[in-house]
């Protein structure tokens, strides 16, 4: 399933559920856009929701790093929201956890910043 | 493991379409082979990240250029062959993402995924002089 995304704020804070595949093709470009067009909006406070991703391959995984080192060269933070089980297997494996600050709770998230 | 072994070859162009294309075919193929649905997803990745390795660097995107894939199911495990026609690389030279200095890199986590989710992992020269990766996944017995 191709990538949906939804952006909201909260508490001046920039929430975007994501939907679908991150991956080559399909995915990673969308999410790259997502997180440039945040940016140029002057939203520096970013949470990726990542509940409903259903499939994430290493160019998705790329994508996910690239954004948070695009995020922090501006001045803000990129979070990472509700991984499931094959998310947060895949940044077990790749010790992706050490450099996301990952959250369960959306209220906890949001208060993080 | 009930089925007898078999064999099947495909040859795939160099498209974007052929990486999930080889994903669905191996995730279809551990079905029938009797592995569990986490299985499944942990061959699956493994194929479209070693077919997508072999479209993006192996044959960098070029059409023409075929990618070779091999699917065997053999009677204590899954083996599964992706070779590309580009000019191949050696294992030992692909940096771990892991380290401190690359964790923040944006490429290289493809081998560390095949690693992962197959119990056998290795990467030869071709016969065409590409890469051919060659990777198993063994049936459970419980």
């Amino acid at each position: 399933m191709p990538l949906k995304a939804a952006s909201r704020e909260i508490g001046g804070v920039t929430i975007i559920d994501l939907d679908g595949r991150i991956t080559l093709g399909d995915g990673s470009a969308l999410l790259r856009d997502l997180i440039r067009e945040n940016l140029s909006k002057g939203h520096t406070k970013l949470v990726l929701n990542l509940a409903a991703i259903s499939y994430l391959d290493s160019t998705g995984l790329g994508e996910l790093v690239s954004g948070y080192r695009f995020v922090k060269s501006a001045g803000g933070e990129l979070k990472l929201l509700n991984l499931n089980k094959k998310v947060s297997d895949l940044l077990q494996v790749t010790k992706l956890y050490t450099v996301f600050d990952i959250h369960n709770d959306e209220t906890q998230a949001i208060a993080s910043f | 493991m009930s089925l007898k072994p078999q064999r099947i070859e495909v040859i795939l162009e160099t498209v974007l379409d052929s990486i999930a294309l080889a994903e669905e075919m191996s995730v279809r193929l551990a079905a029938a082979a009797g592995f569990s649905e986490d299985d499944q997803y942990r061959i699956g990745l493994a194929v479209h990240e070693s077919v997508m390795n072999a479209y993006q660097y192996g044959n960098e995107q070029r059409r023409e250029k075929k990618i070779h894939v091999v699917f065997e199911l053999a009677h204590e495990k899954m083996v599964i062959r992706v070779a590309d026609q580009g000019t191949g690389f050696r294992l030992e030279e692909v940096p771990d993402p892991r380290m401190d200095e690359n964790v923040l890199g944006e490429t290289g986590r493809g081998v560390l995924l095949m690693r992962a989710f197959m119990d056998e992992f290795d990467v030869l020269v071709g016969q065409g002089g590409g890469a051919e990766i060659i990777m198993a996944k063994r049936y459970r017995t419980h």
